[in-house]
């Protein structure tokens, strides 16, 4: 997936715009919460999970080499085949490799946050093969060429008359008299041309939410039973997933899975929750006759005992999406890449580099409701403050954010001088301000005054100096 | 525990904030007054200038640790250290120690400071528990929790009971109160239209209330919901907590001028 | 590729022996990794599912239907071809089942209820309705363990638009936890997880169209459970 996230500026203008989008994501915001407030009401145990959940984050992370190990041979005696590979082109290579084992033409997929950030689809239209999404927002998002706007809910972006659109435009066979009026239409004409897809398909691609060390298993989450078909169906399943996604035992996948949909929709659990341990048994009636995991680093090894060590908790749950008001007010595609949200403006930066997802980390109020939030207690606000110290070491930062905080700093470690020029300035603001309280506009600080006045100062000085003159204050 | 004798007063060193400082003094006067009617012995270190977050938040850190050490020099010594802010004692309390994680002689002081930190209405209703406030107000108030002091100072139940006490105020809860406001520090300007949006949608729910003054425990988001009220016309009274709970609010709401107010208390 | 195994285990090991002296190593628990894989351990298990036999029964069915799925009871394994012919006919949908061979006849009567029409085996898509057994049921949420195998083929949980689950009443369990214990002892040598377990929870839905929460996107639309109280050795 190309990266438009240099372009943060003028994503965030065009996002901001779109009333459209304002409707929709005001829709999520408020939903989501209100679903998640609801179902953590009704488990006095949540925070103590959310602990329960960090810990076999944390343990799991610090014994990695020999989980990964450990999950490896329990796929093989399964009878299936792990793939590791280093980078996103080792992953796309490994995945076509195998597509073209089995003389796939088409390969229905399972919604993979994974898939996205190694952009597979592509990968596969180029060498001739057709990828199908499965999950039906994934699937509108592909039949338009975009990407995810929310790591759950990939099409919340667009309305319903958009996605008829899309149909009328890509589903050849539609007549054009078809009502697509309400989503349960829409959902329908979908559901018809997928089935197809499932019942054709040589090779079923999913991600996993989690990897269990002790069985060799990979979990598999989802609402519409779309990946359940995908690997029962075809003669191939191949499993793409990054390194972090491992956990010891079963036991401690279910205390993840206590958290998870809470977190993500407020569902108690989410409807399908699968557990895919090798290919076809002997005796089975169905299921893939070949299983291939693709365990992938991408930057994932880089990230363990460093700054951005706990992010590698994270369980895309997308609970930071949905109560940050930052992605409330611009979106998912306003990021410019596959992931969005807190979560994303920590990951994006070291996935596709500093120097091109600079705006990300800043664009935050580090209000901190993100961390707030999320079940596996991950310090977003820290990490974007890292990523914000390093590119304020590299000189990333802007010249008169620079030239400004330093003066600042020059300032704020001589308190003569601050206070000189603290007088000085209120001072004259004061006097200014006088008539009407606050300023409509003033040099310099058009930022500010674009959407806002400007309070005034308080006539009299500044405290300090008043204090020390001995007034008591309230003196109007 | 020093100063926790019943002869000695406790010592009390005020981080007016340099907001409020230059800004809103009479936050500051509140404070002092909230803080000596509780029987504290307050002091204002002149020294006192910035507690370094512009530069923090911007990934400076070298001039964040030659302020803090500035801070922390000025504010040892006294039995606590209170700030009108959530957001500046959260600085101090949670940020400089880890600021000064590898610095063997600065780190224990930075601790020892954090560790005496206070946010002003938390310290009041926690430490001083703060029971019979002879404040009076005229109208009815919202509470808007700024990020700070909600998620990093724990301060929630806290102003709340402390405005009960209040005679002649009513609050009343905005639905979004715990939402940030947009301010973010150096964010409203970097990012003025994403903060619009935000400090839009604060002021929304805010006018949803009926309120007819917005209250809250630090002055940046004050500040930054004030402007957007103002600009869109809204009347709304504006003030920092300190001055209602001291009784100090003779002075105009924040970015209304000295002659406007009399009017409107004639007619109120 | 084992360039790749190498590379990225050395890097693991690399970045957790320096992190070791950061302070990021595994300080969250005693058990050893191995001692953890060898004995696996139950973490924190909510109150909620702990429950006496008929309580915990009590609990599914409503968490169940939470979930959006029906729930009947029946007294016994021959009673369920007559409560399935009652709710196809009262829905309104084809008389005609795929049933897992696992409860195929002898297992449950079904011949006995003349309006239907049986057949078993795995579902190809051209089914309306499937039915199959669950291995447990989680009252905590409401949830069923499917295990696929010849005798429950996974295919019948997902293809038809109706599924129809039967579970004997002492199968309900009150936590996900104690299902897996159960299938730990069933299995041998550590080979105890079927090729697919299969935990469901009320029917297929999506909302991924402006929010609008819709059932049946892909699996079925309507989930239906029939709860056997008489005490049934599983099949």
């Amino acid at each position: 997936m190309e990266s438009t996230t240099a372009a943060f500026r003028e994503n965030t203008a065009k996002a901001l715009g779109d009333a459209k989008l304002r409707d929709a994501l005001s829709k999520l915001t408020d939903g989501f919460p209100a679903s998640r407030r609801e179902a953590i009401a009704r488990l006095p145990e949540f925070d103590a999970l959310r602990d329960a959940a960090r810990d076999i984050k944390d343990h799991v992370l610090a014994n990695l080499d020999f989980y990964l190990e450990s999950f490896e041979a329990r796929v093989v005696e399964a009878g299936g085949t792990v793939h590791w590979c280093r980078t996103a082109a080792e992953a796309r290579t490994a995945i076509l490799r195998t597509c073209k084992t089995a003389g796939a033409k088409t390969v229905t997929k399972g919604k993979s946050m994974i898939g996205e950030e190694i952009a597979i689809n592509e990968h596969l239209e180029e060498h001739g093969i057709e990828p199908v999404e499965t999950d039906l927002g994934e699937y509108i998002i592909q039949l338009r060429h975009e990407p995810p706007s929310h790591i759950i809910a990939p099409a919340i972006h667009l309305s319903k008359e958009q996605v008829a659109d899309t149909f009328r435009d890509k589903h050849r066979h539609l007549s054009p008299g078809r009502s697509l009026d309400e989503p349960r239409a829409l959902l329908d004409e979908a559901r018809g041309e997928l089935r197809r897809k499932f019942i054709g398909a040589d090779v079923g691609l999913t991600g996993a939410n989690m990897l269990i060390a002790e069985t060799g298993s990979i979990v598999l989450v989802t609402n519409e039973g779309n990946a359940d078909l995908t690997y029962s169906i075809p003669r191939v399943h191949i499993v793409i997933a990054s390194l972090e996604k491992i956990v010891p035992t079963l036991e401690d996948a279910t205390t993840i899975l206590r958290v998870l949909a809470r977190s993500a929709t407020g569902q108690e659990m989410s409807v399908y929750t699968t557990f895919c341990t090798g290919p076809k048994r002997q005796d089975d009636l169905d299921g893939p006759d070949e299983f291939h995991v693709v365990l992938l680093d991408n930057g994932r090894t880089g990230m363990l005992g460093g700054e951005f060590h706990e992010m590698l908790r994270c369980i895309r749950c997308g609970a930071c999406l949905n109560h940050c008001p930052v992605y409330k007010a611009i979106g998912g595609h306003a990021y410019g890449w596959v992931y969005s949200g807190p979560m994303g403006a920590v990951l994006i930066p070291g996935l596709i580099g500093l120097e091109e997802a600079g705006h990300l980390p800043n664009a935050s109020t580090l209000c901190g409701k993100c961390e707030d939030v999320c079940p596996m207690r991950i310090p977003l606000p820290r990490m974007l403050r890292t990523w914000r110290r390093r590119q304020f070491e590299r000189r990333q930062t802007s010249y008169p954010s620079r030239a400004g905080l330093r003066a600042w700093s020059l300032i704020a470690r001589r308190p003569w001088l601050y206070r000189l020029g603290a007088d000085i300035v209120v001072a004259v603001l004061a006097a200014l301000g006088r008539a009407r309280g606050r300023f409509r506009w003033l040099p310099l600080a058009g930022g500010w005054t674009q959407l806002r006045d400007l309070p005034a100062p308080e006539e009299g000085g500044t405290f300090i100096s008043r204090y020390h003159l001995g007034e008591h204050g309230d003196g109007a | 525990m020093i100063g926790s004798s019943a002869t000695e007063p406790i010592t009390v060193g005020l981080f007016v904030t340099c907001l409020v400082d230059l800004m809103r003094p009479t936050v500051g006067f509140a404070t002092v007054k909230l803080l000596r009617d509780a029987g504290c012995k307050v002091s204002v270190p002149k020294a006192q200038t910035c507690c370094g977050q512009p530069a923090y938040n911007s990934g400076d850190n070298p001039d964040t640790r030659a302020i803090a050490e500035k801070v922390i020099e000025a504010f040892e010594g006294f039995d606590y250290v209170v700030a009108p802010s959530g957001s500046c004692a959260g600085m101090i309390k949670h940020h400089y120690p880890s600021l000064f994680a590898n610095d063997p002689e600065m780190r224990p002081r930075a601790v020892a400071l954090a560790g005496r930190t206070f946010e002003l209405v938390s310290f009041l209703a926690d430490v001083l528990k703060v029971e019979n406030l002879e404040a009076a107000y005229d109208g009815i108030a919202t509470y808007h929790d700024s990020c700070s002091s909600l998620r990093e100072m724990g301060v929630k139940e806290q102003p709340r009971a402390l405005l009960a006490q209040v005679k002649g105020m009513t609050l009343t809860e905005a639905p979004e109160s715990e939402t940030c406001c947009g301010f973010g520090g150096l964010f409203c300007v970097k990012y003025p239209d994403i903060s619009g949006r935000m400090v839009d949608a604060k002021v929304d729910d805010i006018i949803a209330t009926s309120a007819d003054t917005l209250l809250s425990g630090d002055l940046g988001c004050l500040m930054n919901i004030a402007g957007r009220l103002h600009r869109r016309g809204s009347n709304i009274r504006v003030r920092h907590i300190a001055e209602v709970l001291a009784g100090m609010t003779n002075r105009p709401p924040l970015g209304e001028p000295v002659e406007k107010e009399k009017p409107r208390k004639e007619a109120g | 590729m084992s360039d790749a195994r190498n590379d990225i285990l050395g890097a693991v090991k690399a970045a957790l022996k320096q992190a070791g002296g950061a302070g990021k190593a595994d300080t969250t628990t005693v058990v050893s990794a191995s001692q953890r894989l060898g004995d696996p351990r139950a973490n924190l298990i909510p109150a909620r599912g702990r429950l006496g036999a008929k309580a915990r029964v009590d609990l599914f069915i409503r968490e169940a239907e939470q979930a959006s799925a029906t729930v009947a009871r029946v007294s016994s394994l021959s009673g369920v071809p007559r409560e399935v012919a009652r709710f196809l006919a009262k829905n309104n949908l084809p008389m005609t089942l795929k049933v897992a061979p696992g409860i195929a006849e002898p297992a449950i009567p079904w011949t006995r209820e003349t309006l239907l029409s049986v057949d078993e085996g795995r579902a190809d898509g051209s089914e309306s309705a499937s039915v199959s057994r669950a291995f447990a049921g989680i009252a905590e949420t409401g949830t069923l363990v499917m295990l696929s195998g010849s005798d429950n083929p996974t295919t019948l949980n997902f293809l038809p638009p109706t599924h129809v689950v039967v579970i004997s009443a002492s199968e309900i369990t009150g936590d996900y936890e104690e299902s897996w214990s159960q299938l730990r002892e069933k299995g041998q040598e550590g080979r105890f997880m079927p090729r697919a377990v299969n935990w469901i929870t009320g029917p297929s839905r999506t909302a991924d169209i402006e929010q609008t929460l819709l059932m049946g996107a892909h699996g079925p639309q309507r989930l239906h459970i029939v709860i056997v109280d008489e005490e049934t050795p599983a099949p």
